[in-house]
């Protein structure tokens, strides 16, 4: 049953619409208004900055590194870890953290893997690799929104039991021979440019538009906010919660099939540690670990910084010791940046 | 009352406070206040909220400066302390919220800020010892020391913080609604405890919403109304009439809109609700076009009773029907869906999402229309915020701004375009007009009233008595988790609904209210 007046879209006696002018007159310069960078990519802008500053500083110093060879090696190192920051970066929007998803990366490329050494054709053994990660996910996600436990201890847990598993799985040992079609997956080329490549692309732009411009995405934002106000606002809070977990573990899972196809063979240790880059990644983007800040073109660019960072300073010789202490500076200037930002808007 | 009083009133005063004013920008919370506190006396604060209770209050204890005035503790002016001056001059205050840490044992709260130690390591047995004798002296001689707080009734936590606040050795104590929480029994315990304190020769400053216990408890009476001091009086001289009466003390201005609507088919139905925190089911329903007004006291149950309706409490007995369709209980979803919206209490806490923008807040709880295929139909939803937060007059620069950079009242329009853009059928307002300025509070009105006209049933609930009066067709009135009583608005005055909502038990006063 609809009433009239006001639960008519198109007509509200009381509360007409503004006429050009007054309070609706911002809206509208607004869309008149000059595209500049920042709207492009709104909140990720921050990471794409540094990391374009990177990329000119970096070819004027070593004329190895704007090679097609160079930036092939570049998209390579890239490519899986990236993937993984981008379902880090949901988890993280919503104020949670997923320590899991090096292991689960380490898990399900070598479950794909011996799928492969049992004979099972390719798309079925990536499609079990796949399944187990997001199964790892939703067991992740169902524990945090469910049973209210804290998202550290729980992915905390799971990343030793993900870790575990494939230690016992593998009896510690490297999985192989795998067909060489599989292999062709991470080390083959399309229109010139890595397959790698191409995927995390793929799936940067998919979370971004996902993020931007679906009723999920703003879900997840509205969650990270503050869960309880979303509650009340008709959010699906536990299952936004669940789902941001299980594509963390599908992503992980997507990176851990893609690192098995690279080596083509299954690596019991694959992924360790992984899950610390992408955190890091995650915040060099410009997200914030309190939740509802960041987006996915900023997590990539924070991947690709951190990348970048590791493959100018090899080509520059410089001792990758002092490569770790660079990046981990950079996570605390982020992060410097970014409080001293938000306490400067409050403050005005 | 006491056997003392007469003598008392000619004691020296303690602590005594001598015109003093305090405004916040162009809000005068309070105007020239004269307050005297003598020993051996029990000195009552009455007023509405709103009336500068709780100013008084912060400036005694050095929570805020005073903007003129003297503040003398034993005829010598101490300027404008700070809280702990305040604490060391003698000045003991025990909050409505209790300030104890729910997982420390009751020594160390006792003893939290002298814990007697040697070289910073503590010495449990002298703690235990301390805390023992800190205790006896509250009538909780049983208690160990070493049970955690969190472990006790609340009453009992009440006792703990009380014998935490004479630690320090006040002479002045104030108490701000100690018995919100607690039942009668163990309110009449409490004043008892009180008295004794009294009895002792400590200066006693009691604040509370209850008119009964003020008479319990009174000597003298201080009346405050609007910032404004009424009048300071022996306790005896008043009965329950006249103690209302100059508590409130003035007419409703027309601020609200006329309520010339047509009141049409019931729309909301709740049949056999059990609140939180409740043992007597609520009944009642909600016509088309009609307003409703929740009063009742503090802790009365008010928030409860819509909070239990939007099912934001989890599951609940009882039945809420919006149309004559059911709403399935314990998710907000299901009532949003059904077409139930509420605007909650605590915008920061439970309503706003602060790190998003103004579109992004005001649209959250229509994604659902605005959306097809999963996409949210910017347009769409550009158009909505537009024509809603539009309608309610919205200063801001641009819709992108986030939303924490609005002021209150603006804020509060942002989440009222929020559940308009819901089509609810039904709309509750928990507290609408909680820090918002006179200004936005007539235009929040206006909206009321028109949603009102247009045929949606509304559930006002306020602490503000002219507020739930003037806008309501009929109050509700609150008290121990349940409907005490049933009022229509328009011939009933501040003092009957204060009267219904200050009674204990609340069963005979529906009997009367039948008819």
């Amino acid at each position: 049953m609809r009433l009239p007046g006001i639960h008519g879209r198109e007509s509200a006696p009381g509360l007409e619409p503004l006429a050009a002018g007054g309070g609706g007159g911002a809206v509208v310069d607004e869309e008149e208004r000059i595209l500049t960078f920042g709207n492009v990519f709104g909140r990720d802008a921050g990471g794409l900055i540094v990391l374009l500053i990177l990329f000119g500083a970096l070819t004027l110093a070593s004329p190895e590194f704007l090679t097609s060879a160079n930036m092939d090696n570049l998209a390579r190192q890239v490519a899986v870890f990236g993937i993984i920051a981008v379902g880090q970066l949901l988890v993280i929007l919503t104020a949670g953290i997923d320590l899991s998803v090096g292991s689960v990366l380490g898990l399900t490329g070598c479950i794909s893997a011996e799928l492969l050494v049992h004979k099972i054709g390719i798309v079925p053994a990536i499609l079990g690799g796949l399944a187990a990660g997001a199964a790892i996910g939703v067991f992740n996600g169902a524990l945090v929104a469910y049973g209210k436990l804290p998202p550290f201890i729980v992915t905390l847990g799971m990343l030793g039991i993900a870790r575990g598993a494939v230690l016992v799985l593998t009896n510690a040992n490297t999985v192989q021979p795998l067909p060489d079609s599989f292999g062709q997956i991470a080390n083959g080329s399309f229109l010139g440019l890595p397959n790698l490549l191409w995927l995390f692309a793929a799936v940067v732009v998919v979370a971004a538009f996902v993020l931007r411009r679906t009723v999920f995405g703003r879900y997840v934002y509205a969650v990270g906010s503050n869960p309880e106000s979303a509650r009340l606002a008709g959010v699906p809070v536990t299952r936004v919660l669940v789902a941001v977990y299980a594509i963390a573990g599908l992503l992980a899972a997507v990176g851990g099939v893609l690192f098995t196809s690279r080596l083509n063979a299954g690596i019991p240790t694959a992924g360790t540690g992984y899950e610390l880059n992408a955190i890091a990644a995650c915040v060099i983007g410009g997200a914030s670990l309190f939740g509802a800040k960041g987006g996915a073109y900023g997590a990539a660019a924070g991947a690709l910084i951190v990348g970048v960072l590791n493959n100018g300073g090899n080509l520059l010789a410089i001792n990758s010791f002092y490569l770790q202490i660079i990046i981990g500076a950079l996570i605390l200037i982020a992060v410097a940046f970014d409080q001293w930002q938000s306490r400067r808007s409050a403050g005005s | 009352m006491s056997p003392g009083v007469a003598d008392n009133t000619t004691a020296e005063p303690v602590v005594a406070l001598r015109n003093a004013s305090k405004a916040y920008g162009p809000n005068k919370a309070l105007t020239d206040v004269t307050l005297e506190l003598r020993p051996g006396e029990v000195m009552c604060l009455a007023g509405e909220n709103g009336a500068g209770k709780s100013t008084l209050i912060k400036i005694l204890t050095g929570a805020i400066r005073r903007d003129t005035g003297d503040y003398l503790i034993d005829g010598k002016d101490v300027g404008s302390p700070t809280p702990s001056q305040a604490r060391e001059a003698g000045i003991g205050v025990v909050y409505q919220e209790l300030s104890l840490l729910p997982d420390l044992s009751v020594a160390e709260n006792l003893l939290m800020s002298r814990l007697p130690a040697r070289r910073g390591i503590t010495r449990p047995r002298e703690a235990r010892q301390q805390a023992r004798t800190m205790l006896e002296r509250v009538g909780l001689e049983g208690l160990d020391p070493d049970t955690l707080v969190a472990g006790l009734p609340l009453a009992v936590q009440q006792l703990v913080e009380i014998a935490k606040v004479l630690g320090a050795t006040p002479r002045v104590l104030i108490f701000d609604e100690p018995t919100t929480a607690l039942s009668e029994t163990e309110t009449k315990a409490l004043l008892e405890r009180i008295k004794q304190l009294r009895d002792e020769g400590h200066a006693i400053m009691y604040v509370t919403h209850h008119l009964e216990e003020m008479f319990e408890i009174g000597d003298q009476v201080t009346v405050l109304r609007d910032g404004g001091l009424v009048l300071t009086a022996p306790m005896g001289d008043f009965d329950r009439d006249r103690l209302i009466a100059s508590m409130v003390g003035r007419k409703i201005e027309s601020l609200y809109p006329a309520s010339n609507r047509t009141i049409g088919e019931p729309r909301l139905r709740v049949k056999g609700l059990l609140p939180q925190g409740s043992s007597t089911p609520i009944d009642f329903e909600v016509r088309a076009g009609e307003i409703v007004g929740v009063a009742g006291l503090l802790g009365s149950g008010r928030s409860e009773l819509v909070r239990a309706i939007f099912g934001a409490d989890g599951r609940q007995t009882g039945e809420v029907s919006v149309d004559g369709k059911r709403v399935a209980g314990g998710d907000p979803r299901r009532a949003v869906q059904a077409g139930i919206g509420l605007l909650t209490e605590d915008r920061k806490r439970l309503g706003l999402l602060l790190e998003l923008t103004i579109r992004e807040n005001a649209s959250i709880a229509d994604l659902d229309a605005l959306s097809s295929f999963f996409l949210v139909d910017r347009r769409e939803e550009r158009g909505i915020v537009d024509k809603y937060l539009g309608g309610l007059r919205l200063r801001a620069a641009s819709w992108e701004q986030p939303v924490s950079s609005l002021s209150g009242g603006n804020q509060q329009k942002v989440l009222l375009a929020r559940w308009l853009a819901t089509k609810a059928k039904v709309l509750m307002f928990d507290e609408p007009t909680k820090g918002v300025d006179v200004g936005a509070k007539a235009e929040i009105y206006k909206v009321i009233g028109d949603l009102a006209a247009e045929g949606l049933a509304v559930i006002v609930v306020s602490s503000y008595l002219p507020e739930v009066l003037g806008l309501a067709d009929r109050v509700l009135i609150m008290s121990g988790g349940t409907v005490a009583g049933e009022l229509p608005a328009a011939g009933a005055t501040e003092e009957d609904v204060l009267r219904l909502a200050s009674v204990g038990g609340g069963a005979t006063v529906t009997e009367e209210m039948g008819a």
